[in-house]
C-alpha cells in the first residue's frame, strides 16, 4: 500500500482512499518478451477525470488498453500485477470480458462508427447486453444521444448512415454508443486528435458532464486539453509513471524535472 | 534550465528577462538620484529623474505586451508560466517604484524653491539607502533566482517601516517647533512614505521571486516594524 499512498496528494488522500474506482497495483505489461509498462501504481477516483500525458511511444495507450483488457485480443501480450475495479481484479482470467467492457467503455482516437444507421450504431450495443422493447430502446438511444450532446443535430435523420456525419459528430456518436450501455468507467484514447477546435470544445464539454456519472481516463497529446479537462494528471515516460498528482500542480509547479521538461517543451 | 525545442520561445523569455533587468537598473538609479537630488536640493538632477520615468513606463508596456503575446503563442506551462507571470508582476512593481522616485523628485523641485531647514531631510538619508539596498538585493535575487536572498529582503522590510516611524517623529518635532516648517516637513513626510512604499514593492518582488522559483507562495503575514498608525501594509 505504501507505493499507492505516496502517489496521492496528502490533502486528498482521505477522499482518494474512499473513492478509488479503479486501482492499478504493481502492473507490468509485456509485448512478447519486451516489458512495456514497468511497475505502475495509481488510482482512478470515481467521478474524476484523470489525464495521461507523455511523449509518443511512452505506452499511455497501452495502459489504457490494460484497463479493459483490450490487449487480450492480441496474442503474445500479457499483464502482470493487479487492476482492481471496485476491488475486483479484472486481470483474473475468470473475468467475463464482455461484461468488463460493458463496465469499462472505450472511445478511440479516430471515430469508429459502425457502417449502419445512426440509430443502430447506438442500439446495437444495447441489444448485445439487454433484451428490451422497441419503445424502451428508442428511449435509450435518445438518452444516449442527448448525453453525448448530439441529439439536436441528428434527431431528424436517425436512419441516415453514421458515416454521413462530420468527424466531430462521428466522435460524439461513438461517445453516445459508449454511454448507451451505461458503463462505469470511460477510457478516452486521444478522442480529439482528429477533430477541429469547435468539435474538440464540444467533446471537452461533454467530458465535463460525463464525469458527474462516470470515472474517466483520457490519454491526450494536447497538454492544454489535459490541463482543461482533468483533475488528476499522470506523466508517463518509457513505460514508467514518472509523476501523478493534482492537475493544477502538474501544470504550474510539477515536482519532477522530467515532467517539467516535457510540459514546457524542453524534452529530448 | 535546458533550452526549449522551439528556439523562438527561449528568445521571447530572454527578451522579457532583459527588459526586466533594464527596468530594475532604471528604477534603482531613479531612487538613488531622487535621494541625491533631495539631499543636495539639486534641481537639475530632480528634473532628470522626472524625465527618466517615461522610459520606465514604456518598458513596462513592452513587458506586458510581450508577456501577453508569449502566453497567446506558447500556452506556457509550469516554470515558463511562472516566469511570465513573474515578469508581469515585477515590471508592475518596478514601474511603481519609478513613480515614487519621480514623486520625490517633484517634491524636491518645490522644496528647492524655499529650502527652510535642509537638515530635516538628513533623517531620510538612511531610509533612502536602505530602500536602495532592498531594491538592489531583490533584483539580484530575481536575476540569480536566489530564494534565500529574496526571503532576506522580505524579512528586512520591517527595518524600513521602523525607520519611517522614526522620521515621522523627527519631522513632527520640527513642525511643532515652528509652524512655518509645516509645508516643508509635510513634503518630506511624503518622501519618507514614498521610500517606505518602494520598500514594499521590493518585498512584493521578493514574494514573486519565491513563487517563481518554488511554485509556492510566502505566507501572507510578513514581519512588521512600524506602528499601525503610520504605516500602511501594501
Amino acid at each position: 500500500m505504501s507505493d499507492v499512498d505516496l502517489m496521492t496528494h496528502p490533502a486528498q488522500s482521505k477522499t482518494v482512499a474512499a473513492q478509488a474506482k479503479l486501482e492499478v497495483r504493481n502492473l507490468d505489461f509485456f509485448y512478447g518478451a519486451s516489458k512495456a509498462l514497468k511497475n505502475i501504481n495509481l488510482r482512478l477516483e470515481a467521478n474524476t477525470v484523470t489525464a495521461f500525458i507523455g511523449p509518443s511511444g511512452c505506452v499511455k495507450s497501452t495502459l489504457l488498453r490494460v484497463l479493459n483488457r483490450m490487449y487480450d485480443l492480441y496474442p503474445g501480450q500479457r499483464a502482470e500485477g493487479e487492476v482492481l475495479l471496485d476491488g475486483q481484479n479484472i486481470l483474473n482470467p475468470s473475468v467475463d470480458l464482455n461484461l468488463l467492457r460493458a463496465r469499462v467503455g472505450m472511445v478511440f482516437q479516430k471515430p469508429t462508427p459502425f457502417p449502419m444507421t445512426i440509430y443502430d450504431n447506438i442500439a446495437f450495443g444495447i441489444k448485445l447486453y439487454e433484451n428490451i422493447s422497441k419503445s424502451e430502446l428508442d428511449g435509450r438511444v435518445e438518452h444516449a444521444l442527448r448525453g453525448a450532446a448530439l441529439w439536436n443535430e441528428v434527431k431528424d435523420k436517425l436512419n441516415a448512415s453514421g458515416l454521413s456525419l462530420s468527424g466531430g459528430q462521428q466522435q460524439r456518436l461513438c461517445i453516445a454508443r459508449t454511454v448507451a450501455i451505461q458503463p462505469e468507467v470511460i477510457l478516452f484514447d486521444e478522442p480529439c486528435s482528429a477533430l477541429d477546435p469547435i468539435s474538440t470544445a464540444k467533446v471537452e464539454e461533454l467530458i465535463d458532464e460525463l464525469k458527474t456519472k462516470y470515472t474517466i481516463a483520457i490519454v491526450t497529446h494536447n497538454m492544454q486539453q489535459a490541463a482543461r479537462v482533468s483533475e488528476k494528471t499522470a506523466f508517463m515516460y518509457l513505460g514508467e509513471l514518472i509523476e501523478f498528482d493534482e492537475t493544477t500542480k502538474i501544470f504550474t509547479a510539477p515536482s519532477v524535472r522530467q515532467t517539467q521538461d516535457y510540459i514546457t517543451g524542453r524534452f529530448g | 534550465m535546458s533550452e526549449h525545442t522551439v528556439a523562438a520561445y527561449d528568445k521571447e523569455l530572454g527578451q522579457l528577462g532583459r527588459n526586466i533587468a533594464e527596468m530594475g537598473g532604471l528604477a534603482e538609479k531613479m531612487i538613488s538620484d531622487a535621494m541625491d537630488a533631495l539631499l543636495a536640493m539639486d534641481v537639475e538632477l530632480a528634473r532628470a529623474v522626472v524625465a527618466t520615468d517615461q522610459r520606465l513606463d514604456a518598458l513596462q508596456r513592452q513587458v506586458e505586451e510581450l508577456a501577453i503575446l508569449t502566453i497567446a503563442r506558447r500556452q506556457p506551462m509550469a516554470v515558463d508560466l511562472r516566469e511570465i507571470v513573474a515578469a508581469i508582476r515585477v515590471s508592475g512593481d518596478l514601474e511603481r517604484v519609478g513613480d515614487l522616485a519621480k514623486n520625490i523628485a517633484k517634491r524636491t523641485l518645490k522644496l528647492a524653491m524655499e529650502p527652510r531647514i535642509p537638515r530635516a531631510a538628513i533623517g531620510l538619508k538612511h531610509m533612502g539607502e536602505t530602500a536602495q539596498l532592498q531594491l538592489k538585493n531583490v533584483l539580484d535575487a530575481y536575476a540569480s533566482r536566489d530564494i534565500d536572498k529574496a526571503k532576506e529582503v522580505w524579512e528586512r522590510d520591517a527595518e524600513l517601516d521602523a525607520m519611517e516611524d522614526s522620521v515621522f517623529r523627527d519631522l513632527l518635532t520640527y513642525m511643532m517647533e515652528d509652524p512655518r516648517n509645516i509645508s516643508f516637513c509635510t513634503h518630506l513626510l511624503f518622501c519618507s512614505k514614498n521610500l517606505e512604499r518602494a520598500g514594499d514593492h521590493a518585498t512584493n518582488i521578493a514574494e514573486t521571486v519565491y513563487y517563481l522559483v518554488t511554485g509556492q507562495s510566502l505566507p501572507i503575514d510578513r514581519p512588521k516594524g512600524g506602528s499601525s498608525l503610520t504605516t500602511t501594509a501594501n
